[in-house]
């Protein structure tokens, strides 16, 4: 177990520069989930963790020593590879001891630890199989099983899901959460995967173009994302963005969105923003709901909407109207609403709408 | 109203003549001359060249074979060839293993080194025989064991390390780097997860190497004489001012064409996998 620090790090591959200055501090047994989408810099990032590259600049510190020059197999961290990468030419008792027979372990505690690991993950039949005749799930727990038993310091997953269908995939994700909880080491965690992130985390690092965007606990991002990129990332369907102008007036702020003027929430601090300022309003479907009350609650718009698309998912419908032109996305009970054009009064929760500069994206 | 199933008549499938006649007459191709040199090497002399000739030899002889091993001695060329092939091969294996390794995985020398390689085989043998028969008289390795084994191992590299090369680039680097993480040290991680897994591209290689080294025979025969010559160059005593031998010749053939089959046989599944270059993982 250790907390891991990393300090200004950079890693440049030729004129390519691929992570750019990232500071990064991950406490003790954190779960800690890199995302970002493909060629943001977060697998560069775990593998210069795991000293599989070489850093350009900066340091890493591993429970409070800096582990730049230690190799790979110095740095006690364990890494679960997203193509599993298991020796496929041994068994899978033999792949999961590899790194305590590597380590000159005796052999009656490898077999002891082995046997271990297999019971916890539920693989104990597998043992004398080989990895071609398992199925993805089978070898991802193996690979998990292989990390395990080392007992290392830190746990790195380079997208460890992503090669496994859906339904194992939920199950998988499920089953590494459970892994941290009962374990409870420092385990940083790769994904594209916004629900992945969200699940799993207890401080997602959302990343892009090489630099840390935002990062925080994930409901934080969720409701107070920074910039557009990370409200769009986070959260699906995506979070609707609506142009306006910001309009204030005395101690009332509003967004005109053309024709409507939505109330910005009284006491919403809108620091440095000035009258007449171009925004965008970012609304997820979940803060739009069919009105139902004669008059709007505090803080909520309301909006007579024609739904034009309706995609039902069972419990609930998501409903897409157009609301000053453009396209809002609302996530409706299914009973609320039966089909396609209809008209139906729409309440709008300004409390957690997010806004936006519109030049710059960043939240206001 | 009861439907009355229609009999289903199973599909005979029909006799593939085609297929038979082509394979038919492939066979024919790879095999009438072996069977020509074997039944040559077991025919009496004057049966050579007998117009009908004589397609089953009535009284089959050894004779051709003990001269060809004892007056002629090919056996002492081909105990030589044995040494040299094998030694070269090994050699080959091992440097052209390791060389491929570091060109795939670490990229050494750029991308001009791998190519350098390669190109060393774009040299006509012939320009360089004579060179190396000078160097080799003056060091002391012309008609020499040592002497050949380098040379062949030096014309057998380019092409192992460039099959290897491929096999290992075709190899996903994953599993070594979770080696590495695991405890290996880089030597470990290749010696005990990238070498196991490359074994087919290694012996496929290996298959190559030898077949070229078993088969040569112009730097055999200039770069040797009465002690270190090897098997092909022993052919040459049987075209003389006395006319063919054709009985040895063929006696030798056979001979010489057991350690490769034998070779073939053994290295058959690898070959077949190694062939395929990394393409086809278990």
């Amino acid at each position: 177990m250790a907390e891991v620090r990393i300090t200004g790090l950079h890693k440049r591959y030729g004129a390519f520069h691929a992570v750019r200055g990232i500071d990064l501090d991950i406490r003790d047994g954190e779960f800690t989930v890199l995302v970002g989408p493909s060629g943001c810099g977060k697998s560069t990032l775990l593998r210069t963790i795991a000293g599989l590259e070489e850093s350009s600049e900066g340091t890493i510190e591993i429970g409070g020593e800096v582990v730049n020059d230690f190799r790979p197999r110095d740095r006690d961290v364990a890494m679960v590879f997203q193509d599993y990468a298991l020796y496929p030419h041994m068994n899978v008792a033999k792949n999961i001891g590899f790194g305590l027979k590597a380590r000159k372990m005796p052999k009656p505690e490898v077999d002891a630890r082995v046997a271990e690991a297999a019971r916890m993950l539920g693989i104990t039949p597998l043992l004398g199989r080989f990895p071609r005749q398992l199925s993805g799930g089978q070898r991802q727990r193996v690979a998990i099983g292989r990390a395990i038993v080392r007992n290392p310091r830190i746990f790195l997953f380079d997208e460890p899901l992503s090669n496994l269908d859906a339904q194992l995939r939920d199950e998988m994700r499920g089953e590494i959460k459970r892994l941290h909880q009962d374990i409870a080491t420092t385990m940083i965690y790769v994904t594209h995967d916004q629900i992945e992130a969200m699940t799993l985390a207890d401080r997602i690092v959302l990343m892009r173009d090489g630099m840390i965007e935002q990062q925080g606990a994930p409901l934080d991002l969720f409701e107070r994302p920074a910039s557009t990129f990370v409200a769009g990332f986070l959260g699906s369907p995506r979070m609707s963005f609506l142009p306006g102008t910001l309009t204030l007036d005395g101690s009332a702020a509003a967004i005109r969105l053309s024709e409507a003027l939505l109330p910005v929430a009284p006491g919403r601090s809108l620091n440095g923003a000035i009258d007449g300022q171009a925004v965008l309003l970012g609304l997820r479907p979940e803060h739009l709901t069919r009105a139902h009350a004669a008059t709007p609650a505090q803080g909520t718009f309301r909006y007579d909407a024609t739904i034009d698309l309706l995609q039902p998912t069972g419990s609930r419908s998501y409903a897409t109207f157009r609301l000053a032109g453009a396209p809002v996305m609302a996530e409706l009970q299914a009973h609320d609403v039966s089909r396609p054009g209809e008209r139906l009064p729409i309440d709008i929760n300004m409390n957690r709408a997010s806004i936006f500069d519109a030049k710059t994206e960043r939240a206001i | 109203m009861a439907a009355v199933a229609p009999v289903r008549r199973p599909k005979r499938r029909s006799i593939p003549v085609g297929r038979i006649l082509l394979l038919g007459f492939f066979l024919v191709f790879v095999l009438w001359p072996l069977y020509w040199m074997f039944n040559t090497s077991i025919k009496p002399s004057d049966d050579y060249l007998t117009v009908p000739p004589v397609w089953f030899p009535t009284a089959p002889t050894l004779v051709h074979y003990e001269a060809a091993l004892f007056a002629y001695r090919g056996l002492d060329g081909l105990i030589n060839s044995l040494i040299i092939s094998l030694s070269a091969t090994v050699l080959s294996a091992l440097f052209g293993t390791l060389m491929a390794y570091s060109l795939a995985r670490y990229n050494t020398g750029g991308q001009h080194l791998s190519f350098w390689v390669l190109s060393q085989r774009f040299l006509p043998p012939i320009g360089i025989v004579l060179p190396v028969f000078l160097i080799y008289r003056g060091v002391g390795l012309y008609d020499t064991h040592i002497g050949l084994i380098i040379a062949y191992t030096v014309f057998t590299l380019p092409v192992s390390v460039w099959m290897m090369f491929a096999y290992f680039r075709g190899m996903p680097k994953s599993m070594e780097e979770a080696a590495l993480v695991d405890g290996c040290t880089r030597w470990e991680a290749f010696w005990r997860v990238a070498v196991p897994l490359a074994a087919p591209g290694i012996v496929a290689a290996a298959v190559f190497a030898f077949i070229a080294c078993w088969t040569e025979f112009f730097f055999a025969l200039i770069l040797t004489s009465r002690s270190a010559f090897t098997l092909p160059t022993v052919f040459r005593a049987f075209i003389g001012f006395q006319g063919a031998q054709y009985g040895e010749a063929a006696a030798l053939a056979i001979v010489s064409l057991v350690p490769s089959i034998a070779l073939g046989v053994l290295a058959q599944r690898h070959l077949v996998r190694g062939l395929t270059l990394g393409a086809v993982r278990g």
